[in-house]
């Protein structure tokens, strides 16, 4: 394996292991601050993914389409947590996974009924249509940086956001111990509604934002939630750096394991879940 | 953790006491099923033979559920990986069979038990030292690796699955002593598992480590305090629930002549979870109940709509919004004798 061949694949792991960070870092914090497990943030990759195909088609702006999706997902999570994961906060885990399941199940079937079982394709936007020569025969198209780029950027942001802000601080404390940060005054059930909303408005971008590389189709959201699973039991629930690292380590694995062992890539992953929790029961970062 | 109405009653013969009137309708609705082959031709006249094979199924999807029951309401473990193993008995017959003639059940079916037995374990090992939302999201992870190397195995069909072209032989020394082949015997041999299932499971819960599961599935902590060790214990119920799960899966793959990576997703094992809940949780009786409701509810809706899954997604919210203990707490509500029924009323407003 020659250096650009392995350069190429090392970009396009990171690539997908930030992407998979936009995903997993909402549920980690959905979950480290609402105790809430939401099996249905998958489905909001696929919302966010449907959302910019057709608002491309509306706009015939990328860049105006992901505007406006961001709001109809950042909405569209507002309303679900308001009348449904609202009533999750003091039922045990069970009633959680059926009710968000559910809410997949709902999920799945509109965007059936919309849009029907079509795959259709998002162009890549003009201005980064170009890629970079790398040798004679391998080039590395921009479109993929940029996107690398972007969740950088995001992931630098929310880090900022949760560890220098006063928003920060009433996330940390809300996660450490709910109700004694409702005791002082901090309005829980509206911080809930923002994490909420701002988890859906990420797992949706991310849906958006990938949306020119892998296509849209029905279902997508299925197969992101299960490994977005994993990244979090890796990482260790509730921690967002752990799903930081979790998710680069997963998509470097993914990645490397369909070039290096075809006919293994489909375990690799789980198998490095195994070895994680064989060596630390509760994920790298875990909070005790 | 949600406890089940049994659960609540303080003595230990708790396994065994089904309400009374509620057990005769339990009882009668066993005797309708179990006479169908009989009736079935004279009341439904040229659908006979697929509602037969529609039961058939739908006992084996009851036998899927109460043996998920048993982790779920029983011993506290929410799996979302179930499906895995009623996939894995299924691919067991498969592969263990001679291709163009009849298995030998006498070999193939403890060879299924036995893998599926081992995969479990080592899943179950690495899943139950964590617990609570960790055991869910790693079963689910786990149950969805078993569905990816089966989707891309060259040797198990891919994603297309693969056939059984006979079903397994019942023999001794070389004499038939039932023929699976017929659609009638099939019904009571799949009949004698289901209720075969029901009494071991009922057994194994009036038995001391059934009394013990049951207080790790209320409540680990004490359990562990009084010296038992909880992980032991989760184990071989996870193991157990994973054979019967096997059981299940053999006979729907002998039953359908074909089994596809579909049985393992996790789709699956939420329908089946859906099925426990809807019947009520940690009863047995519900996830049979639970099964027949949902499937029944299933070709009915399917025949005017093809949003089933809206359907069935919009029934979920619901039921857990609005029914926390199933259909058998309604159904033992409304069968309970007068004056029990305030009783149960408040009970439910202290558990939920």
């Amino acid at each position: 394996m020659d250096f650009t061949f392995f350069l190429i694949q090392a970009l396009n792991g990171v690539q997908y292991g930030l992407l998979l960070f936009l995903i997993a870092s909402g549920l980690t914090l959905i979950f480290g601050i609402m105790h809430v497990i939401n099996l249905a943030h998958g489905a909001f990759y696929m919302v966010g993914a449907y959302l910019v195909w057709s608002l491309t088609g509306v706009f015939d702006s990328f860049v105006v389409a992901i505007l406006a999706s961001i709001v109809c997902a950042a909405a569209l999570g507002w309303v679900i947590e308001r009348f449904l994961v609202i009533h999750l906060y003091n039922r045990d885990h069970l009633d959680q996974v059926l009710l968000t399941y559910g809410l997949i199940l709902v999920l799945n079937e509109v965007q059936r009924m919309m849009f029907g079982s079509d795959v259709h394709s998002v162009a890549v936007p003009e201005a980064v249509r170009y890629s970079i020569p790398l040798t004679d025969m391998m080039s590395y198209p921009v479109y993929r940086l940029l996107l690398a780029g972007i969740c950088l950027a995001l992931a630098v942001a929310m880090y900022w956001i949760i560890q220098r802000t006063r928003l920060g601080m009433w996330i940390r404390a809300g996660a450490a111990n709910r109700e004694m940060t409702a005791s002082l005054g901090i309005d829980i059930r509206r911080l809930n509604a923002l994490v909420f909303a701002a988890g859906t408005a990420l797992a949706a971008f991310a849906g958006m934002i990938a949306a020119p590389l892998s296509s849209v189709y029905p279902g997508m959201g299925d197969n992101v939630i299960i490994i977005s699973f994993v990244v979090v039991v890796i990482g260790g629930i509730g921690s967002v750096k752990g799903a930081f690292l979790g998710a680069l380590a997963i998509g470097l694995t993914d990645t490397f394991g369909r070039v290096l062992l075809p006919e293994m890539s489909s375990v690799m992953v789980y198998a490095l879940m195994a070895a994680v929790l064989l060596w630390k029961p509760n994920g790298l970062f875990a909070r005790a | 953790m949600t406890t089940a109405a049994p659960v609540s009653r303080p003595t230990g013969a708790a396994a065994w006491s089904v309400p009374s009137r509620f057990a005769l309708l339990l009882l009668a609705l066993a005797a309708v099923l179990a006479f169908y082959p009989l009736y079935g031709e004279a009341l439904f006249p040229g659908q006979h033979d697929y509602f037969l094979q529609k039961l058939t199924a739908i006992m084996i999807l009851a036998m899927l559920a109460m043996s998920l029951d048993l982790l779920v309401g029983i011993g506290g473990m929410v799996s979302l990986g179930h499906a895995a193993f009623f996939g894995l008995g299924g691919y067991a017959l498969a592969l263990l069979g001679p291709e163009y003639e009849a298995a030998n059940l006498w070999t193939t079916l403890p060879m299924t038990l036995g893998a599926v037995g081992l995969a479990a374990l080592v899943i179950g090992a690495l899943s139950i030292r964590t617990g609570g939302i960790y055991f869910i999201m790693i079963t689910l992870a786990f149950g969805q690796m078993f569905y990816y190397v089966f989707n891309d195995a060259a040797f198990a069909g891919g994603s297309d699955g693969t056939y059984i072209y006979v079903r397994p032989a019942v023999a001794v020394f070389g004499v038939a002593l039932i023929d699976l082949g017929d659609a009638v015997t099939f019904f009571y041999v799949v009949f004698a598992a289901m209720m075969g299932t029901y009494v071991f499971l009922r057994v194994l819960l009036a038995s001391p480590f059934g009394k013990v599961l049951r207080g790790i599935g209320i409540n680990p902590q004490r359990v562990r305090g009084v010296g038992y060790n909880p992980d032991a214990y989760k184990l071989v119920a996870f193991v157990i629930g994973a054979m019967l799960a096997g059981l299940a899966g053999y006979l729907s793959a002998a039953q359908f002549g074909f089994v596809n990576p579909s049985m393992m997703s996790w789709h699956h094992s939420g329908t089946v979870l859906v099925m426990v809940i809807l019947g009520g949780l940690g009863t047995l009786h519900g996830a049979i109940l639970g099964a027949f409701a949902l499937e029944i509810l299933h070709a009915v809706i399917e025949a005017r709509t093809e949003h089933w899954l809206l359907v069935l997604g919009g029934l979920i919210i619901v039921m857990v919004l609005t029914l926390p203990k199933g259909i058998a707490g309604l159904l033992e509500r409304i069968t309970a004798p007068r004056a029990n029924r305030a009783r149960t009323g408040h009970e439910d407003r202290g558990e939920s």
